[in-house]
This record gives structure tokens, sequence and C-alpha cells, in this order.
């Protein structure tokens, strides 16, 4: 067994880890019947299911001799950029009330996404 | 010179950032991208300072790489909590709950790198924080503790970024 073919089955194997994630995060999106539950899917893609595809993305490209960094690249700006998305979505969600209301913040007076100017 | 330098470079760690990125998006190394990457990150960072007023005080490097290990294992424990989760409990006894995380740090970029740390674990969401800054509104999926989970949050993150941010 050479390199290239361990190379390959560690590649393989990464990706079905992945693939499993992602179908599990797809899984829960159609199950949850609440827009807040369902939110949580999409953190999951985000961070195992395609941490584990770009990890084997450079596993392989490491096997075939031509190393690739660009995928630590895309990593870094997903993880910058997924909670961003998935802040608005629940902002969203709570403007519409389309979940149960929260809690009143202990030491301010309210959440800042209720807290909207007067309009007149 | 000393001020020179601080008007050429009033953020030397945004400046080293965008450069390593520059010469990773190139794909391959060589000293001319080096040096066009360092340009680039000064350029970038002297035409953005004006929307980056006071960089933190203190930031200590070595506790954020520490801290970014300790992230990633969490993002792997919690990803496999999460999975069995959707796979094992039926809609009817799933427990969401909201928690407010009362904060103790007061510097922004401290409180949207744990907003950041608390989407990116699977099973928590950051939703909002309160107008003065004072807590952070977090959903959480599937919790039987939810003052469990909010001591959890502050002792595992806050308290580690309290240190790297003082």
């Amino acid at each position: 067994m050479n390199l290239i073919v361990l190379g390959n089955i560690v590649t393989a194997v990464i990706l079905l880890i992945g693939a499993v994630f992602i179908l599990i995060a797809v899984i829960g999106l159609m199950k949850f019947n609440d827009p807040m539950t369902r939110l949580h899917a999409p953190t999951k893609v985000g961070t195992m299911g395609m941490g584990m595809m770009l990890l084997a993305s450079v596993v392989h490209s490491f096997v075939l001799g031509e190393s690739s960094m660009h995928e630590l690249l895309i990593l870094a700006f997903l993880f910058v950029t997924a909670p961003i998305s998935a802040n608005f979505i629940a902002k969203v969600n709570l403007h519409k009330r389309t979940c149960v209301p929260p809690p009143e913040p202990q030491q301010d007076e309210i959440w800042s996404t209720f807290d909207v100017p007067d309009q007149k | 010179m000393a001020r020179l330098l601080h008007w050429l470079f009033p953020h030397p760690l945004l400046t080293l950032i965008l450069a390593v990125v520059w010469i990773m998006l190139q794909n391959e190394f060589s000293a001319g991208m080096a040096v066009f990457g360092v340009i680039l990150g000064t350029i970038i960072a002297r035409a953005t300072a004006i929307w980056w007023p006071d960089p933190p005080a203190e930031f200590k490097m070595g506790r954020m790489i520490a801290y970014c290990f300790v992230v990633i294992w969490d993002i792997i424990t919690s990803n496999v909590r999460v999975a069995w989760i959707v796979l094992t409990v039926p809609n009817s006894k799933l427990k969401p709950a909201w928690i407010a995380v009362p904060l103790e740090l007061r510097q922004p970029e401290a409180i949207t790198i744990l907003a950041g740390t608390i989407t990116l674990t699977p099973g928590t969401v950051t939703s909002d924080m309160s107008d003065e800054g004072h807590s952070l509104l977090v959903h959480v999926l599937h919790t039987d503790d939810p003052e469990a989970v909010r001591d959890e949050i502050k002792h595992r993150y806050e308290r580690r970024l309290m240190e790297i941010f003082s």
C-alpha cells in the first residue's frame, strides 16, 4: 500500500464524515418546526460539514504533491461570516414574532433589536 | 519617527494578517509576493484606519491561539451532540430555551468574538444584545438546564477572552 492509496482512503473517509454531518443538518432543517430551532442546522453545515470537505481537499492536494492553502482561507472567511448571517436570521425571527418571546435582559431595559425609534 | 511609523502602520497586526492572506491567495511563495502583500497590507490598513478608531489596548496572541484550539475542539464535540439530538429527540420532546448571558467583557472586539464563538458552536446561536451592551441573548436548541449552559459559556469562553483582552 503506497502513500497515494493511503491518502485517497483518508480523503474518502473525511469526505464521508463531512457528508454525513451535512445530511444530518438537512434532516434537522426539515424536521424541526420552529424557525429558531431550524436555525441551528445551518451552523452545523457551516462548521463541521464544510470543515471536513475542505480538510479532504487539503489532504488530497498534499497527497498529489501540490500543496494548497486556499481551503484554510475559505474556512477562515466562512467562520467569520457565518455567525453574522445567523444573527440576522435570528433578528428577523425576533421582529416577526415567529418564536417564543425572549426574556427581558437583566441589567438593561430592552434588547437592541426591539429598540426602534418611535415612528410618527 | 515613531509618529511616522504609527501613521504608516496604524494596526500592525492587520497589516501582517493582510499580507499573509495575500500570500495564501497566491498559493505559492516568492519574495516579490511577500513585498507586494506588505504593500497591500499597509495601504488597506491605512485607508480603513478611520473605521478602527482604537485598537484593543491589550491582546495576547498566544492565549488567542490556545482559545482557537479550545473552540475547534468544542465545535467538533458539540457537533456530535447536536447530530445525536437531531436524530433521536422528537419535536414534541425538544426543549429549546432563551438564555440571557450577562457580560463582563466591555471591549467590542471581545464581545464580537464571544458572540461568534457561541454561534459557531452548534446548539447555541447568539441572537441579540441588550441596548447598553450588558447581556447577550442566546438561543439553545435543547437543554434541561438553561443555567448550566449560561455558566458554561461564562466559564469556558468569557473567562478566557477576559484574559486575552486584559
